[in-house]
């Protein structure tokens, strides 16, 4: 099939098979979201860091951890392209290793929290009831208390590391992604095409997997996408305050804490890492900012 | 009477969110894998001592008498002693907390001074490329981590420029010379008369709440422009301009009288969160408030410390929300 | 006293993904002190006609004419300061639902006070008065109460009398009622008409009509322009009502039930592509 003749097909007025309605509708909202230069930016610039954070093997040119204590701190150069940290390792090369536990963590958080929330907010919002009020208390708990300050009091209480910081940072997480889902499924929930569904004979759980769920995905992968950058900075924040991600890891955070005292002198060497994370939250920020653009444009 | 009903709903849900904070706060403390007792007596005390201590805090006890042991001590306002500083951990907040309000409220101020024109102006003129500016603006404030503009301050505005002073709530010459009595440091140095360590205290605000400001103003801004662009629709507008009426009272009068009441409960919500960027904030400025205290206490496992601080912002965290929600119902008509 | 208004050949279009989109397409109309209805179905472009007099269209629309006068003021060229001269002072806006219509977070008397301050002298306190008069003026029992109440908790003839009392507050030469009915109970319909019936007759002022019910405006209005697809199929007098010719006029006309002459079958309107040319 020529590109033309796909194009075609994708944007067909009248497609033939839901998966070409489906396919037809990401390729229309790509179109505007093409067209969004913020956004794109966001995109392009999270593609970048993925690909540089699974390529850091081949990109860099030192390990990590290997340490040059003749080499502290020196600015940067032809060898250590951003300088060198308190203990003479090479900055480009942790920055790069610090994208992977980064971006790491961010999946790790998003892949619980995304269908957890989803599935506790369509669930509840559909069915409605004392299941639905239980619920909506458990998150109301879970966000009456600021998401790094319970982040911290989890982490401390499971001893400081990546792990524990995943968990609690998922913990934190989920409750505003499942009111979100909530008051998705609670709209869907009284039109009149789900009554059709209901009086054709579908079960619950068909209705909610098949027809809330994929609707409450839009507004949900929006605000997932702006969370990202949340989780972004909560992670660096836990590892900035010894609570996160331990030395020598590599996280950016971390590598601020261990070398804040040096930014009368050497400035750059804390405050690289720094620019690291503020790009990493920008980009999920701005995709999340267009992608709103995009797929909810009831929001502004 | 009726207003007194609509109050009361408003403040139906609070105690069971107070009974899941108290819970959370409660099953923390238990997961630590620290032993409390080997904390207090240490490792090698004898078994008939470990056993006392246990009995005595009623940790032989099962998990739901615990918990009531837990609450029972809470409605005391017994948060339990701080390792770190044998002190009551009530005490400790109380003396740390008003420099965190004193930073946070500051924070706010210019926050919304700033946020509200911001949003509103933005809304009057979606599409434009002021909008835009504003809109990159207000994302920058929501990416960029806290401790990391605050160091940049510092190395900008300190370091660099020598305009604004170093960390701390003051400078070592006005040392233990103003009274304690709000913990407000620039509010008590003003009650003393001592208006050179006030000028100080100001200067030394100036950054951290400068940093938060820039934290918070993203939020604000955002959601008072999305109000903005909302109300701005509505037919009562049309109305507002068939009148006759300038665009400025349009803007402000109408548009902007219709958002107010809702506008509270985004800055309660962003007055709240502010307390978690205070964490970060007061780390990088040694600010000695409450998030300070936290931080200190959870890098030397001070448990009673931590899950009091918590317990503490939560219950600022709902109360806030509460009054959000109390403020609304008093003084929207339409829910009036 | 009466301002004239005089239009040739107006043109609004909307942008669109696929270019701009004219729904107003070359609309004339002169109007003095007198009562003109304006009928047609929804997005024939009524409203937008008339809302292009005093340039209250939303920001995205594009205006165009040969000539938009209202009396010795060019609209197409008038700036915004120019135009909040016309606007409230000398000619009036009546939207179809009070219920949207009116600020929901201020008091009808409030409201009323301010378009009377916004083109009068005075202080809050005889803005007040004049408020709770104008009131009285529009019929309404207890006028002093309801200057204190809030939008929500007026019914809709009582929200749509507010509204009429506003636009009246600057005494304008003309009035603009964009369907000032629909969004009522049928009972109280007839009221509010007859009321703005007789406030623009005894005042003087010229009105435009805007509405979907031809016999309604036919019955109120002097004169009677039918618009279909953003443009004028007919213009008549109401008198000269059952000589119209337009097939879509006939068809509106005849799409009515009546007690005289009952039909077994009420016609359902055929609609022409060539009515759009």
């Amino acid at each position: 099939m020529s590109m033309a003749l796909f194009r075609d097909w994708l944007l067909s007025d009248a497609p033939e098979s839901r998966r070409q309605a489906a396919c037809g509708r990401a390729y229309r909202g790509w179109l505007s979201l093409r067209h969004n230069p913020l956004g794109m930016a966001g995109l392009l610039t999270i593609v970048f860091l993925l690909v540089v954070s699974l390529g850091a093997p081949l990109l860099s040119t030192q390990s990590p951890d290997t340490q040059h204590l003749t080499l502290r701190l020196a600015p940067p150069s032809a060898a250590h392209w951003l300088g060198t940290d308190q203990l003479g390792r090479d900055l480009y090369t942790r920055l790069l290793y610090g994208g992977r536990i980064t971006l790491g963590m961010v999946v790790a958080v998003v892949a619980v929290v995304a269908p957890l929330g989803l599935v506790v907010g369509a669930v509840s919002g559909y069915l409605g009831g004392l299941a639905d009020r239980l619920m909506m208390r458990v998150t109301d708990i879970f966000l009456s208390i600021p998401q790094l300050i319970l982040a911290l009091a989890f982490v401390a209480a499971l001893t400081p590391g990546i792990t524990s910081a995943i968990i609690a940072i998922a913990l934190t997480a989920w409750p505003p992604i499942a009111r979100l889902a909530r008051a998705d499924a609670l709209t869907i929930r009284d039109t009149d095409f789900i009554a059709a569904i209901r009086l054709a004979g579908a079960s619950r759980t068909r209705i909610i997997l098949r027809h809330v769920m994929p609707l409450c995905l839009p507004s949900v992968i929006v605000r997932i996408t702006l969370d990202m950058s949340g989780i972004i900075l909560t992670a660096a924040g836990l590892g900035f305050l010894g609570m996160g991600a331990q030395p020598p890891m590599p996280e950016w955070g971390t590598m601020i804490a261990a070398t804040r005292g040096y930014i009368l002198q050497q400035w750059w060497v804390p405050t690289i890492p720094g620019l690291a994370i503020l790009v990493a939250s920008l980009a999920f920020n701005l995709l999340g900012d267009g992608l709103r653009d995009v797929l909810d444009p009831k929001q502004t | 009477m009726r207003r007194l009903r609509t109050l009361a709903a408003g403040a139906a849900s609070v105690p069971i969110t107070l009974f899941g904070l108290v819970l959370i706060t409660f099953v923390i403390g238990r997961i630590v894998p620290i032993d409390p007792v080997i904390a207090i007596v240490g490792d090698h005390a004898p078994p008939d001592v470990i056993a006392h201590v246990r009995a005595e805090l009623g940790l032989d006890k099962p998990l739901p008498v615990q918990f009531l042991i837990y609450v029972d001590r809470l409605l005391h306002g017994n948060l339990g002693r701080s390792v770190m500083t044998t002190h009551p951990v009530t005490t400790d907040i109380a003396h740390y907390f008003p420099a965190t309000i004193e930073l946070a409220t500051a924070a706010i101020l210019i926050a919304l001074a700033v946020g509200i024109p911001l949003g509103v102006f933005a809304a009057a003129r979606q599409g434009s490329r002021f909008d835009h500016v504003v809109r990159v603006l207000s994302i920058g404030g929501q990416s960029v981590p806290v401790f990391v503009l605050g160091l940049i301050f510092l190395l900008v505005f300190y370091v660099k420029l020598g305009i604004a002073p170093g960390t701390g709530q003051q400078s070592v010459i006005y040392e233990g010379m103003v009274p304690y009595v709000t913990g407000m440091h620039v509010v008590d140095a003003a009650l003393s008369g001592q208006w050179d360590a006030f000028e100080d205290g100001l200067a030394h605000l100036a950054l951290p709440a400068l940093v938060l400001a820039y934290y918070s103003l993203g939020y604000i801004t955002r959601m008072t422009r999305a109000y903005m662009i909302d109300a701005l629709r509505g037919e009562y507008i049309v109305t507002a301009r068939a009148k006759g009426l300038s665009a400025r009272r349009i803007l402000w009068r109408h548009a902007f009288g219709n958002i107010a009441v809702g506008l509270i409960t985004v800055i309660a919500l962003a007055y709240a969160n502010l307390l978690s960027g205070a964490v970060l904030t007061e780390t990088v400025f040694s600010w000695p408030g409450l998030g300070l205290y936290l931080t200190v206490s959870l890098l030397n496992a001070d448990m009673n410390a931590v899950l009091g601080a918590t317990l503490v912002v939560g219950l600022v965290y709902i109360g806030l929300n509460l009054l959000a929600d109390l403020a609304y119902r008093l003084f929207d008509p339409r829910v009036r | 006293m009466s301002a004239r208004v005089e239009m040739r050949g107006l043109r609004v279009s909307f942008p669109s993904p696929r270019g701009p989109v004219e729904v107003v397409r070359g609309v004339s109309l002169d109007l003095g002190a007198e009562k003109l209805g304006i009928v047609g179905e929804s997005g024939s472009g009524k409203s937008l006609t008339a809302r292009a007099i005093l340039k209250l269209l939303p920001a995205a629309a594009h205006i165009r004419a040969e000539r938009l006068r209202f009396d010795d003021i060019d609209v197409l060229t008038a700036g915004e300061r120019q135009m909040r001269a016309i606007r409230g002072r000398r000619a009036g806006l009546i939207l179809q639902d009070p219920k949207y219509a009116l600020n929901p977070v201020m008091t009808a008397g409030a409201q009323i006070a301010e378009a009377w301050r916004a083109h009068h002298r005075g202080r809050r306190r005889q803005a007040m008065e004049a408020a709770v008069e104008l009131l009285a003026q529009v019929r309404i029992r207890d006028p002093a109460r309801v200057a204190g109440l809030y939008p929500h908790e007026l019914s809709g003839g009582m929200g749509q009398r507010v509204m009429i009392a506003m636009m009246l507050a600057p005494d304008p030469e003309l009035l603009i009622a964009d369907e000032p009915t629909s969004a009522l109970d049928a009972t109280v319909q007839a009221e509010i008409l007859r009321l703005i019936d007789d406030l623009v007759s005894r005042r003087g002022m010229g009105l435009i009509l805007i509405s979907h019910d031809l016999p309604l405006v036919s019955h109120f209005c002097d004169r009677v322009m039918v618009m279909y697809a953003g443009r004028v199929v007919e213009e008549l007098r109401a008198a000269d009502l059952a000589a119209a010719r337009h097939p879509y006029t006939r068809g509106l006309l005849d799409c009515m039930p009546s007690l005289l002459h009952p039909k077994p079958r009420l016609p359902v309107l055929a609609r022409d592509a060539a009515w759009n040319e």
